[in-house]
């Protein structure tokens, strides 16, 4: 399923368009910045003597600073992501991953370092990295209904995406954004849900279970639950929210009825900020 | 037990069951139909809240109301319900149950057991006990009546048959004067022809007890035995009835030369309204004629409508040869008039020198008086005799000089003859006219009377020999022999000591001598055998007939004597059938020659029962299957209803739904042709052919879809799914290119095939031949899928070809391209070469090429490999030294692949940019 959706998220990488994202400061990198004069202490090799030849004073030739930012995606792939409430729809998974794919697409071709959050080998750049990504995303299977971030200790100053359902045990997450907070990892979580989840559209004698069937509940007339469920999810969202401002991550709440452009390009524009 | 109309109740208590179903209704209400299942990731907000609700949903009314259908259905299913119940009279005490179980009620025979076991079910469950007896069969002489419960009777039911004679109601009706029970029910199948008789019996019976009658309403149809009639033969066709009918078939079968049985004709004939007989009459050649062993109703099974031809029918092919001719007007002279004349009536007669009458293969050659036969015809005669022909010879003045001075015997003569013969009882000689001795018993003529007024004054005499006794078949009263025959192969030599006229003796003038000539089976009888006739013979049954008309061998029965066959009645000791004896048969038919069919009449008020009933039809599985059915429904239903019904089960009852309407849709050839025909055309279409290896077809399927979903997405060109095309039957013309990779297992086309392929390059078609081998070998027969391809190609016409040079069009129709790898990178690939004029004009990059497109393309790099893509875009094969460093080369693959389909479409147009530097030249003025 994953090469269909990898040419979709390449096309909907395609419509980002992009100019170049320097980083507007000297540093290592192969554009040109700036000149500057020569200050003692400067080694000899990195005078620029074309520059320095016409003039009396010595020149420094600076290029612009192009580190390469690490982004790790945590695109969950758990069980309940497999729902979809209408057949005519993606699975959150499906779309999860093809958000999760278009924004590595869009980082690799910035030259960024990419990785998924349960890869123990660095983040890398390059057009084979997508590929790798793609099979590891075809390679995990979960029997887990719910999941939560891998836990791993984060590149200082790297950035993380998370992409989940997250309604699963909020405390996990929580606890893995707090500690990416710790080592300044900063980021955007975007909470994918199914309208059916949103609307919650059930009546009569239902029992409703997880996508293992591990968790059941039953009920006689579901029309009857409806509101209490609704206060219930606004709950999970707030409390999502309000973790997120707490950490100075972004959070976007995106329903698989909906297209995914406008959140891709919030999720760029959200790692944009951060930078 | 009869119930409301024409429905019955086998159990109708169990009916009251139908009370409890509004109980059950209620029941149904009050338990809530099952919860509904439903996958929901965000179950865990549900979990800790409470329900506001407790009433519970009911299940739908008509689901009800379906359950309660079934449950209805089921319950009187079980009350045992039957259409037309049989309005059975209560009836006590003994039933008789009489038969006739003639040849006349084979036809229906099937019918009648069914009806006699559906009356002896009756009797079980009335508990009567019952005798049943076959009028036909033999009678239990002296003994009381054997009532038994009807169970056993229905176990022997069916080993009865009909038997193929009637039944003889006068000893029948002395069997019942003599039986002591009264007070039984009698029960008379008839098989409803009048014979005399009847009145009599149905009169004793009714003393007895009530009388019913059971008889089939039909026709019943026999043939009486045929008659020989102006050279044609007649049967006649009879009925008991005179209603208007159907036309009767009748065939002649008959074995045909290989001696297999076979229909020899066949007449229709139609009986008149009111009439109870028509003659059918059958004019055959007499080859054919001879040949009928029986005629036969069709469609009848029955032995009366079956008569066996026997020799009546039969006429001998004679020869007659005299030595010495009568003078003109000498007639009752001629030593064949009196042969003639006994012979006319039943034989047809050749008179002809030996050797043109042994040409028309005769069954008897009779010689009067020939001798000095030249050796070829003495030849010629004793090979026909010992292939099984018979000669008769006579005596005369001439044979009775040819025996002087001979020592050998002669091989055409039964006896060696003294020369001279002798004369008695003429005016020169002592004795008196010698008279016939009387037969011996091993005599062909035994039985035969003689009579006094035949005397012999002349006869050739047989010299004294061990043998001669033996070879004597009749003699005179002194002793000498008259008659003497002997073997000679599996044919005989018969000689008459006397002449053939009334010369010697007066033999020929009797009765006598046509009586010895039938008996030598020389000439046949013409009207049925008189007892006399067949007095002192024993006759082997040869064929008898059952009742269904049906022939079998008879060798296991004993011999019967000749004068009861003559008039008698076929019966349990005489069967009906052929008979055998020596070279003579005697068919016993059934029917005899002057029998009348009529319908037996019965007193008015006698009940009689014509079978023609509505059968018994119980409902009970019926009504079960539609319960269950119903059932089915519920089940359906309820799954539907509980959501259930989706996933897979859904799939697998979409599946069951389309077969089903496949099985309905006839399938149709030529539409598919069409629907073919419009795909290939309908969009831009690869295809590849068809190889017979299911793995390498996949591969070149996977492969060519792979190479038009690249192309799809990189250029204009968006072609179709692949099509396999299959080189013997399909239209190659619709396809702009076809991949062909060669197997070593393939097929060499059809030639056929062949034109049609050459007919496809010389219209603008191209073949890429590919042998999957890297080119090892070259383009040679290195390796097995090269020779294979030059034994492909060798039907192909395939102009002279080169290496793809550096400057063909093929390296930049569309990529810019050097080298054409697939799995396999490097080798050479070989297209159609360029005229050796072509040049290359000074500034400008490429020369000045050929137009059009090469038609065959050939390499071994095993392109459809790399294009291999599945459904889902993941690539089938790894190419290169695997992990992600081959892409670079399936790319470069795929790019060979649009190069190439490009090059297909729009042929020698970039070849055409050989004029871009003079273009722009002008473009700059």
């Amino acid at each position: 399923m994953l090469p269909p959706l990898l040419a979709e998220a390449h096309q909907l990488a395609a419509t980002v368009v992009m100019g170049t994202h320097g980083r507007r400061q000297p540093g290592q990198g192969e554009e040109f910045w700036q000149f500057r004069g020569a200050v003692p202490g400067d080694p000899w090799r990195s005078i620029d003597w074309r520059r320095s030849a016409r003039g009396d004073a010595h020149f420094i030739r600076q290029r612009e600073w192009q580190a390469a930012q690490s982004v790790l995606f945590w695109i969950d792939g758990a069980q309940s992501m497999a729902f979809s409430g209408d057949k005519s729809r993606q699975t959150k998974a499906a779309r999860a991953t093809l958000i999760g794919l278009a924004t590595a697409i869009l980082l690799i071709r910035g030259g960024e370092r990419v990785a998924l959050i349960e890869d123990p080998d660095p983040a890398r750049s390059g057009q084979t990295q997508i590929d790798r990504l793609v099979a590891q995303l075809a390679a995990r299977e979960s029997d887990r209904d719910y999941g939560a971030p891998a836990s791993r200790i984060f590149p200082k100053g790297s950035r993380a995406v998370f992409l989940s359902d997250f309604l699963g045990d909020p405390e996990k997450v929580g606890e893995s954004l707090l500690r990416a907070a710790d080592r300044g990892v900063k980021g955007a979580l975007i909470q994918i849900l199914d309208p059916v989840e949103e609307v919650f559209p059930f009546d009569g004698r239902t029992e409703f279970r997880s996508m293992s069937g591990a968790i059941r509940f039953d009920t006689l007339r579901a029309r009857g639950l409806r509101a209490a469920y609704l206060d219930k999810l606004a709950a999970r969202k707030d409390r999502l929210q309000s973790l997120c401002h707490k950490t100075g991550w972004n959070y976007l709440c995106h329903h698989s009825n909906e297209n995914a452009q406008p959140a891709l390009m919030w999720l760029y524009a959200a790692l944009e900020q951060v930078r | 037990m009869p119930f409301a109309g024409t429905i019955g109740f086998l159990s109708p208590w169990l009916l009251l069951g139908l009370l409890a179903l509004p109980v059950l209704w209620w029941l149904l209400r009050a338990v809530p139909p099952a919860a509904i299942r439903r996958r929901f990731p965000a179950v865990t907000l549900l979990l800790g809240l409470k329900d506001p609700e407790s009433t519970p949903d009911k299940t739908p009314w008509w689901l009800l109301l379906l359950r309660m259908l079934a449950l209805a259905l089921v319950i009187v299913g079980f009350a045992g319900p039957i259409l037309n119940p049989e309005q059975q009279r209560l009836a006590t005490g003994p039933l008789l149950i009489l038969r006739d179980a003639s040849w006349a009620s084979a036809p229906d025979w099937a019918r009648r057991q069914d009806k006699l076991a559906e009356v002896l079910a009756g009797a079980e469950r009335q508990g009567r006990p019952v005798a049943m007896l076959a009028l036909s069969g033999p009678l239990p002489k002296d003994q009381p009546l054997e009532f038994q419960a009807a169970g056993e009777w229905v176990k022997n039911l069916p080993a009865s048959e009909p038997m193929p004679w009637e039944p003889d109601y006068e000893a029948v009706g002395i069997w019942l004067g003599s039986l002591k029970e009264t007070g039984f029910e009698t029960l008379w199948m008839s098989d409803g022809l009048a014979r005399d008789g009847r009145g009599d019996l149905l009169a004793a019976l009714s003393k007895r007890g009530r009388v019913s009658v059971i008889e089939a309403d039909r026709s019943i149809l026999a043939l009486r035995p045929p008659v020989y009639r102006d050279a044609t033969l007649a049967v006649t066709a009879l009925r008991q009835d005179a209603v208007i009918g159907e036309p009767v078939i009748i065939n002649a079968l008959g074995p045909d030369p290989a001696g297999i049985e076979r229909q020899l004709a066949s007449k229709e004939v139609s009986f008149d309204t009111g009439a109870t007989s028509v003659e059918a009459v059958f004019d055959l050649p007499s080859e054919l004629r001879n040949r009928i062993s029986r005629f036969q109703i069709v469609g009848i099974r029955s032995a009366g409508a079956v008569v066996l031809a026997d020799d009546a029918l039969k006429r001998r092919k004679i020869a007659l040869f005299a030595g010495q001719q009568p003078r003109e007007g000498q007639e009752l002279v001629s030593p064949l008039h009196y042969l003639k004349k006994a012979l006319a009536p039943g034989a047809e007669l050749i008179e002809a020198p030996v050797r043109e009458s042994l040409l028309a293969a005769p069954d008897v050659v009779i010689l009067a008086d020939v001798v000095n036969m030249t050796p070829s015809e003495v030849q010629n005669l004793t090979e026909w005799v010992e292939k099984g022909g018979m000669l008769v010879r006579f005596a005369g003045p001439r044979l009775a000089e040819a025996g002087a001075g001979k020592i050998d015997q002669d091989p055409l003569l039964p006896v060696r003859l003294r020369a001279g013969g002798r004369n008695v009882g003429g005016a020169m000689s002592w004795g008196s006219p010698k008279q016939l001795q009387a037969f011996e018993s091993g005599s062909p003529f035994f039985g035969l009377a003689i009579p006094k007024d035949v005397e012999v004054t002349s006869q050739v005499i047989a010299e004294p020999d061990p043998a001669l006794n033996e070879r004597t078949i009749a003699s005179l009263q002194d002793g000498t022999p008259l008659v003497t025959r002997k073997s000679l192969g599996q044919g005989q030599v018969v000689l008459f000591h006397v002449t053939a006229n009334a010369e010697w003796s007066s033999l020929p003038l009797s009765g006598l001598f046509v009586q010895m000539l039938e008996r030598l089976a020389v000439s046949t009888r013409t009207a049925t055998p008189e007892a006399a006739d067949l007095a002192g013979q024993s006759w082997q049954p040869e064929q008898v007939l059952n009742g269904f008309g049906e022939l079998r061998q008879a060798d296991d029965l004993i011999a019967v004597a000749g004068e009861r066959l003559a008039g008698a009645r076929v019966g349990s000791n005489l069967l009906p059938g052929i008979y055998r004896h020596g070279d003579r048969q005697i068919a016993l038919n059934v029917i005899a020659p002057d029998r009348e069919l009529a319908a037996a009449a019965w007193p008015v008020g006698l009940p009689v029962d014509h079978m023609q009933k509505v059968a018994e039809q119980p409902l009970k599985a019926l009504l079960l299957a539609l319960a269950l059915i119903g059932l089915m429904l519920d089940i359906l239903a309820t799954l539907w209803l509980s959501g259930r019904l989706s996933g897979p089960r859904e799939t697998v009852l979409r599946g069951v739904l389309l077969v089903m309407a496949l099985m309905v849709l006839p399938g149709d050839g030529a539409k598919a042709q069409d629907e073919m025909a419009l795909r290939a055309t309908r969009d831009t279409v690869l295809a590849y052919v068809k190889t017979g290896d299911a793995g390498l077809d996949r591969i070149s399927e996977a492969g060519l879809y792979g190479l038009s979903q690249v192309m799809a997405t990189r250029t204009a060109v968006e072609p179709a799914d692949p099509i396999a095309v299959d080189l013997e039957t399909d239209e190659l013309a619709f396809y702009p290119m076809i991949y062909w990779p060669v197997s070593e297992s393939q097929a060499l086309p059809s030639k056929a095939a062949y034109g049609r392929l050459n007919n496809y390059l010389l219209t603008g078609g191209m073949i890429l031949f590919d042998t999957r081998d890297a080119n090892l070998g070259g383009l040679g027969t290195a390796t097995p899928n090269g020779r294979r391809l030059q034994q492909l190609a060798a039907g192909l016409n395939i102009p002279a070809l080169e290496p793809i040079p550096p400057d063909h069009v093929l390296t930049r129709t569309f990529y810019l391209l050097q080298d054409f790898p697939g799995r396999y990178a490097g080798a050479e690939v070989w297209v159609e070469a360029a005229p050796k004029d072509a040049v290359r004009i000074e500034g400008m990059p490429f020369r000045n090429l050929n137009d059009g497109v090469s038609p065959v393309l050939i390499g071994g790099n095993d392109w459809a490999s790399a294009w291999a893509m599945t459904r889902q875009g993941d690539a089938m094969f790894p190419v290169g030294r695997g992990g992600y460093a081959g892409q670079r080369q399936r790319e470069i693959a795929y790019r060979f692949g649009i190069n190439l389909v490009m090059y297909v479409l729009t042929g020698n147009y970039k070849s055409d940019q050989v004029h871009v530097p003079a273009l722009l030249e002008r473009l700059g003025q």
